[in-house]
């Protein structure tokens, strides 16, 4: 749910449609690698305890606060879709809270409209009303339970139809019908693809136990992964987002675990002698990075996920870690101390010497690269606060783009458009997301407890 | 009763996967919803009406940790100074106690934990944790503790034993903690 009370912004002047409108059609979509399966669940390594999905859903409530001013802001009116009063989710209602947490539409008044998407709708009337662009739809309850959604775009200043769209989903997956519906209104009117039907992953923690959670991009729809009455940090979304990497110590020293998420079978990844923590998938999948000690020291190992013996990359006295990789996977960009203090390096993951990439300050940490490889966002320690450090790969610059002083854990969404942090605000732990030039920001506040360790996942298939 | 006999299971059953052997206790994760619980271990993976979709995720429970053995009496916890794994003087002591009752009880092992307070990311307090862990395990080692009893773990930032932010408090955070 979306509280217009709290967005604010200035009206700035729709540039806007003046794109000669163009006719897209949306053929349905195919079902999803990820559906649920019902197939009997087979503990091949470790036997787990199952939870009534009833039991995992939304604990942590998100507020959803947008600040700062965006450069243009679309005017965009979007009306109730006929059938959704009786349907479990109100999808014009995530659309458009979809759309206006980007910063880049604003709301024009569409909630008293009677239309659907077989409406001739009164171009001049929304012109009257500022609107730029207007979306209609409807929702159908099929006799087998699926509902079939229906959806028109239409360029109110050229009076055209820009898009149409439809899709047949069964009611659980609604939700994430409606954000698909908003990352292709999104993307017809910004040409940039939306990150609406992504999820983000992220740990919660209460007096008596720490909680990893699943959730819609909004925050929405949060289900519990893993729970456990030790810590759980890291988590690490594979790159066809099926599973997640993390570290947990419920086995009183820090293991990692990939753990699917339909099934919630889990399997330890790595568990030697010592510690082992900071996973990161290849970007192929196969393999995780990772900080073990088993050799004494923190050193990074390649893991195949299958198993087997790890491969040693890096070689120093010190503390090498958190590694990332680049999105070609040919470099790998990790925090050493191996010159005094933790600075960010990168290497071939073919093996080189590595290269410093953080000159400014004595304590440079959690890099993590954009997907389209221009960014890289990491954390600095400067006058003994922590900040989100933005640095633009080709020349090297950096920004420090939040207010706040206990920045943790950047994490890309996956247009690289935004990054998700952890941090606190007014004393309580919380998650930021922000645009790359630090604009606009939006903050999701889980209600119980403290939050942190998010980790944006990928584009669904 | 039901909640214990899963765990048993649950224990039983990660015996055989975990490779440190790590035992689980019965005591379940305190949960107001138990009747609700599927009882099955390999039941299939049944969505609630119509709440199964393409986001679904199934969630795991996990159990707390066995209780720990008895150690040697006195000090079992070694303090540091900031962003240091220097061991001072203090800690020799506390250090070759815990060398001694290894050396007399060879069938005992210690996790030696370490920690940090709470400034900085997580990982790299890890790793700052593991290198206290590993100082404490050095000093024992070369006390003549075989390196069979002994492991170097590290919790990093997250198990704070003191909340509070003034010095006195973080000091208390920085520290390895031999347990047994």
């Amino acid at each position: 749910m979306y509280d217009r009370g709290l967005v604010h912004f200035q009206v700035f002047d729709p540039g806007g449609m003046n794109s000669a409108a163009r006719l897209f059609f949306f053929s349905t979509r195919s079902a999803f690698a990820l559906a649920c399966s019902f197939r009997a669940f087979l503990p091949l390594f470790l036997a787990v305890l199952l939870w009534p999905l009833t039991h995992l859903t939304a604990h942590a409530q998100f507020r959803v606060e947008v600040t700062g001013v965006g450069l243009t802001q679309l005017p965009l009116a979007v009306a109730p879709f006929k059938g959704e009063d009786s349907a479990p989710q109100k999808v014009s209602a995530i659309l458009l809270a979809d759309l206006e947490r980007s910063g880049q539409f604003r709301a024009i008044d569409g909630k008293q409209e009677i239309m659907d998407e077989s409406s001739s709708p009164d171009f001049s009337q929304w012109r009257q009303r500022n609107a730029d662009a207007l979306v209609a739809g409807s929702l159908t309850r099929l006799a087998d339970g699926r509902y079939d959604i229906r959806a028109r775009l239409w360029d109110v200043v050229a009076g055209q139809l820009r898009g149409e769209y439809k899709e047949v989903v069964t009611a659980a997956d609604l939700r994430l019908s409606a954000h698909r519906l908003a990352d292709q209104i999104y993307e017809k009117l910004t040409g940039d693809k939306g990150v609406f039907a992504t999820r983000i992953a992220y740990v919660t923690k209460t007096a008596a136990r720490y909680t990893l959670w699943v959730a819609d991009s909004d925050g929405e729809g949060a289900q519990a992964a893993l729970a456990s009455p030790e810590p759980i940090i890291s988590p690490s979304w594979s790159p066809s987002g099926s599973h997640l990497a993390y570290v947990s110590f419920e086995s009183k020293k820090p293991v990692i675990y990939t753990h699917e998420l339909a099934s919630g079978k889990r399997r330890v990844a790595a568990n030697f002698r010592g510690s082992n923590s900071a996973p990161t998938w290849s970007p192929d999948g196969r393999s995780l990075v990772a900080t073990l000690s088993r050799d004494g020291g923190s050193q990074l190992f390649q893991i195949n996920v299958e198993g087997g013996e790890p491969r040693r990359l890096t070689q120093s006295n010190g503390i090498d870690t958190e590694p990332a990789f680049s999105p070609d996977a040919n470099l790998l960009y990790f925090v050493s101390d191996r010159g005094g203090s933790p600075q960010i390096y990168k290497m071939p993951l073919s093996g080189g010497n590595p290269e410093r990439v953080t000159f400014a300050g004595t304590y440079n940490i959690s890099p993590t690269i954009s997907p389209d490889g221009r960014w890289m966002a990491y954390v600095s320690r400067i006058g003994g606060q922590f900040k989100l450090q933005m640095m633009d790969l080709s020349s090297g610059q950096t920004s420090s783009i939040s207010e706040t002083t206990a920045d943790e854990k950047p994490s890309f969404s996956p247009n690289s458009k935004l990054v998700v942090y952890a941090t606190q605000v007014q004393g309580r732990e919380a998650l930021m997301t922000s645009t790359l030039d630090g604009k606009i920001k939006a903050r999701l506040a889980g209600q119980s407890g403290d939050i942190r360790e998010p980790d944006w996942g990928p584009f669904r298939n | 009763m039901l909640i214990r006999s899963i765990s048993m299971a649950v224990a039983i059953a990660s015996l055989c996967a975990c490779s440190s052997g790590v035992k689980l206790n019965e005591v379940p994760v305190e949960d107001k919803s138990a009747t609700a619980v599927n009882n099955q271990l390999n039941a299939p993976v049944i969505g609630v009406g119509s709440a199964v979709g393409q986001n679904s995720v199934a969630g795991v429970m996990t159990e707390k940790s066995a209780v720990s053995k008895a150690g040697p009496t006195g000090s079992n916890i070694v303090f540091f100074d900031y962003d240091s794994f220097t061991l001072k003087p203090e800690a020799r002591a506390v250090i070759e106690k815990n060398a001694q009752f290894l050396q007399a009880n060879k069938q005992n092992k210690a996790m030696l934990e370490g920690h940090t307070d709470e400034r900085g990311g997580r990982e790299y307090n890890l790793a700052l944790g593991q290198k206290r862990a590993e100082s404490v395990r050095r000093a024992m080692t070369l006390l003549g503790v075989s390196d069979s009893q002994i492991e170097a773990v590290s919790f990093g930032k997250e198990k704070p034993a003191d909340s509070g932010m003034d010095e006195s408090a973080l000091a208390k955070n920085r520290r390895v903690e031999i347990k047994y």
